[in-house]
């Protein structure tokens, strides 16, 4: 006897249950029932060609724990890797957290059944504000590049005007989303991106070319601290007084693990920040733990420019219960499709909640410790990496990242890291088609993740390789 | 078999306070690594970072152990009534269907993965994404390239925008194709997207009577202007457009192309396809349709797939498949750029593969054809709950039906934002009501997935039978629910008030006058 096809995932494939339903609805079969509703014509009228499926769960983890069984990551290999996404420390509470079926499965319910969720994404809201020392925050996004692609956005329908000023040294990868969201089919109406040059001593913003650049048509000047290549912006304040005499928006683009002891937008005057959450509590994933988040000024002017959903906190019936609801609901695109500011989705909501509880446990003082670590570890790197023959390092205001240049090696960074890859080490990022200016360079990050070892083994495998 | 009544529920009760007033000064919740003495030789924050650029104030993070860290986020945690808990079907166009657990497990295998590592690193994870593009997606769909950058189902509308707009700029049609045509019942995503990419949209209204998506209407709309449609199928109606395939030779007729929004996908898989419709392009929400958790609202990933002539403007990186290897491919002169940083939500990619491989063609299909079934079952249960009606005359329904409140609203004077307030007093979900406009006057939207049993669907309709029932016996007790969870109906809304809105505790502190 042929064995009925049940399978564990689709309780109703129970042949005598399928049955009971479709007596119920009257059908003989699920086709009689698809061809009331979908024209014969565009109907598949043969079995898909799929490879063997594997519906044992043992079976399943065999074949995909195969696949990537032969793969590396940065616990097997010594990871240099950032340019946006970074390998800090995962607190093993995070993991407890973002594991809960509660959080994990959750997606669109209200208030009343969810307040939890509500509550933690309303805690991420708050504690980012506490970190960039901003009133006025919301929902995060995808990235850190979506984050500044809304961010300039904002900005122009803010001030009316169409241009934006962001640093030559931007990541081109956020660039570039930037420039997506920037385009429109209607050219007339698209937001024009400058570039401003750095000073090629220090890697910091030109404060000249940004008052050469700089108008009545510029809606913002965005800037990064710390910058794409590592460097902490040391006149920012200087950048945001620059852009509202011009009447234009100041945003500042910021690594959030760098907070607790880098000066934040707010005591800078930034109007809007944006910046990369994965640092805090989330797992690299190969680039899928980004989430993007913002905030600015508790100003009327620039929440009703937000695209995304905001939550706010109320009180209900009872005396002493929280409960949270949306502002200006009327703005996302939920309610006024094609008229909305820009548009929202399903974004990156359990990040939030991981990033709130890694705000929690670090506190002010994890921060401001995690933060000092981070940048002797990266000093003491670039001291003893600048002592290797030909090797510089020509930027020296850096927080965790810097570039490392190998042109007087005569080697090629993608040889370098070649050759670091065979001592299991990943090297830098390669930039130098990003960056050419910049010679043979690689960006190299450090974490709180490495120890001097790590750091000495970096140093001896890099003498090996030249 | 199935429960008949309503169980007793209450939810979790924890009057959790903020995390900020549970603040203990001192107190900590995890320590840093500690740094060798050599390494601290190199100075403290003052010496190594300039004056100016350090931070004066010390963020106000809360200050906590470990375990009371813990503690206030499982206690949140419980406060929410996750897929995994309750039967979720009342969340449509949302396809909460069960993820794996076992997919978390291979996920967490890719978590130190750092996406700029060699390619010679990721072999059997690009392995993965190509083949979940080109072997899955490909049959699904009968589209030729795929991409997994954009992180959402709405960020795959906008790429598919972004792509419309290069694809005509690039031959040169641009100022004069400015208009995309949408539907009503498509969702907002298809109109927002094309929208804040820069083109003027025109949206057609369906049939009064019988919600079928109006033929003529389109013809009317069709032009020299059309840079092309944008368009949910079924729609969120549950009525599949049956002339779906006429709707995109009218478009390109006139030089437009079709985007096809497939979040309503999970009831056609190996039923009918985007390539026999005619479509372009189109995108799937892996979150939904594909098994990947839902995460309280994302990280998520809208799984496009184009034909062959589009594939040159899909966004960087393509993972592509050459001599043996798998590579990330960035070397696209038309491609629209960059839409996400790296290589996208690649573990959502991941659970998908994974699902995918666990049903196989058949299991992919009868996931559909259950769906469906579920859904003509619900539909004959829910018929019978006074004072709900199914708007539109049209009567097959695919993946779900926007159902309609009003009969109730008149009678009881209780409507569906009081009905989903007291449905979670049993231990259901509230509903999905419907994007905006309502169309459909009080709506609500179930979709109730393969992943839901018959008795699963007999219980949750128990809990509107029962909601039915109070609305006409004591509707005071339905309109003032919640009664069994976490908080009360919510009183006061600030929450168009600049002066009272609070989207951050420091600003509910400062305009409650606390700070």
């Amino acid at each position: 006897m042929k064995k009925p096809y049940v399978h564990p995932y689709i309780p109703n494939s129970v042949p005598a249950v399928k049955e009971e339903m479709l007596r119920v609805v009257g059908a003989r079969d699920a086709d009689e029932l698809y061809s009331r509703m979908i024209p014969e014509r565009l109907l598949l009228k043969r079995p898909m060609d799929l490879p063997e499926p594997l519906p044992s769960e043992l079976d399943l983890r065999r074949h995909v724990e195969g696949l990537l069984n032969g793969d590396g990551d940065c616990s097997d290999y010594l990871s240099f890797l950032g340019g946006g996404c970074w390998n800090h420390y995962v607190p093993e509470v995070c993991d407890v957290i973002a594991s809960r079926s509660e959080f994990l499965t959750a997606y669109a319910g209200g208030v009343y059944s969810d307040l939890g969720r509500f509550q933690a994404i309303y805690e991420f809201q708050s504690l980012i504000g506490e970190l960039v020392d901003m009133d006025f925050s919301c929902i995060p996004t995808y990235d850190w590049g979506a984050a500044a692609g809304n961010a300039v956005r904002m900005a122009s329908r803010v001030t009316g005007r169409k241009e934006i000023l962001v640093p030559r040294t931007i990541s081109p990868a956020r660039l570039s989303i930037m420039s997506n969201f920037c385009d429109s089919a209607h050219k007339p109406d698209s937001i024009k991106i400058k570039s401003v040059d750095y000073d090629p001593e220090t890697g910091a913003l030109d404060i000249g070319d940004l008052e050469d650049k700089i108008s009545e048509r510029t809606a913002g000047v965005y800037f990064e601290n710390p910058t794409y290549l590592g460097v902490i912006e040391p006149r920012c304040e200087e950048i945001s007084s620059i852009a509202h005499e011009h009447g234009a928006l100041s945003v500042a683009g910021v690594d959030p693990i760098s907070l607790g002891v880098l000066s934040p937008p707010g005591e800078y005057d930034a109007d809007i920040s944006c910046g990369e959450v994965q640092p805090l509590g989330i797992h690299m994933l190969a680039g899928g733990g980004s989430c993007g988040f913002l905030a600015s000024k508790d100003e009327e002017r620039l929440a009703a420019e937000y695209p995304a959903r905001m939550l706010s906190i109320t009180d209900t019936e009872v005396e002493g219960e929280y409960g949270f609801g949306q502002v200006r609901y009327e703005r996302t695109s939920y309610m006024a499709r094609e008229s909305a500011k820009d548009w929202v989705g399903t974004t990156t909501g359990l990040w939030a909640i991981v990033a709130a509880v890694y705000m929690s446990l670090m506190g002010p003082e994890g921060m401001r410790e995690l933060g000092e670590g981070v940048l002797q570890r990266a000093h003491y790197a670039a001291k003893i990496l600048d002592e290797i023959e030909g090797v510089a390092v020509p930027f020296r205001g850096f927080f965790k990242e810097f570039p490392v240049n190998f042109d007087a090696t005569g080697a090629k960074v993608s040889d370098v890291n070649r050759g670091l890859l065979e001592r299991r080490v990943f090297g830098g990022k390669d930039i130098s088609i990003e960056f050419p200016e910049l010679g043979q360079s690689g960006l190299y990050c450090f974490t709180e993740k490495h120890t001097k070892a790590d750091l000495t083994r970096l140093a001896d495998a890099l003498r090996e390789v030249f | 078999m199935g429960e008949e009544k309503p169980r007793r529920y209450h939810g979790p009760v924890w009057s959790e306070p903020l995390i900020t007033e549970l603040t203990s000064t001192g107190e900590r919740g995890i320590m840093t690594p500690e740094v060798d003495e050599e390494i601290k030789s190199m100075g403290d924050i003052s010496s190594l970072v300039p004056a100016s650029a350090i931070r004066k104030r010390a963020p106000g993070l809360p200050e906590l152990s470990q375990a009371q860290v813990l503690r206030h986020y499982l206690r949140l945690s419980q406060m929410v009534l996750g897929m995994e808990l309750d039967i979720d079907l009342g969340v449509g166009t949302c396809t909460m269907k069960y993820s794996p657990k076992v997919n978390e497990r291979l996920v967490a295998m890719i978590g130190d993965v750092h996406p700029l590592q060699d390619e010679a690193t990721m072999q059997g994870l690009l392995e993965m994404v190509y083949k979940f593009g080109h072997v899955f997606l490909a049959e699904i769909s009968g589209m030729d390239a795929f991409s997994f950058q954009p992180p959402g189902g709405s960020a795959a509308a906008y790429n598919n925008a972004a792509i419309m707009r290069k694809y005509h700029e690039v031959n040169g049609e641009l100022e004069q194709r400015n208009e995309i045509i949408t539907t009503i019942f498509s969702h907002p995503c298809d109109a927002a997207c094309p929208a804040t990419a820069g083109f003027n949209l025109v949206t057609i209204y369906p049939d009064p009577e019988t919600g079928l998506p109006d033929t003529e209407a389109l013809k009317a709309a069709v032009s020299e202007r059309t840079a092309g449609m944008f368009i949910t199928n079924p729609e969120d109606t549950g009525i599949f457009n049956p002339e779906i395939d006429e709707w995109t030779k009218m478009v390109h007729e006139v030089g437009g192309l079709c985007s096809y929004d497939q979040a309503n996908a999970n009831a056609i898989m190996g039923v009918t396809r985007a390539r026999e419709a005619g479509f372009d392009m189109c995108f799937f929400n892996l979150h939904k349709t594909f098994s990947s958790p839902h995460g309280s609202s994302g990280p998520g990933c809208g799984g496009v797939g184009v034909v062959e002539e589009l594939a040159e403007f899909l966004p960087v990186p393509v993972v592509v498949h050459r001599d043996g290897k798998y590579h990330l491919d960035y070397d696209r002169p038309n491609s629209i750029g960059r839409v996400r940083d790296f290589m996208g939500n690649v573990q959502v990619v991941l659970r998908s593969y994974a699902w995918s491989m666990a049903m196989g063609a058949r299991g992919l299909r009868e996931a559909a054809e259950v769906s469906m079934i579920n859904n003509q079952y619900l539909e004959k249960k829910l018929l019978e709950v006074r004072g709900v009606t199914k708007p539109y005359s049209t009567e097959g329904r695919v993946d779900q039906i926007r159902w309609s409140l009003e009969r109730m609203k008149e009678e009881t004077g209780v409507g569906v934002s009081d009905l989903n307030r007291r449905v979670i007093d049993y231990g259901i979900q509230s509903f999905f009501t419907s994007h905006h406009p309502w169309i459909v006057p009080e709506p609500f939207t179930p979709e109730p997935c393969e992943t839901y049993s018959k008795a699963d669907i007999d219980y949750w309709v128990s809990v509107v039978q029962r909601v039915s029932d109070e609305a006409y016996s004591e509707p005071e007790k339905v309109m003032g629910a919640p009664h069994n969870v976490a908080i009360h109906k919510i009183k006061s809304t600030p929450f168009d008030d600049p002066d009272r809105w609070a989207t951050t505790w420091r600003a509910y502190l400062r305009k409650r006058g606390k700070r």
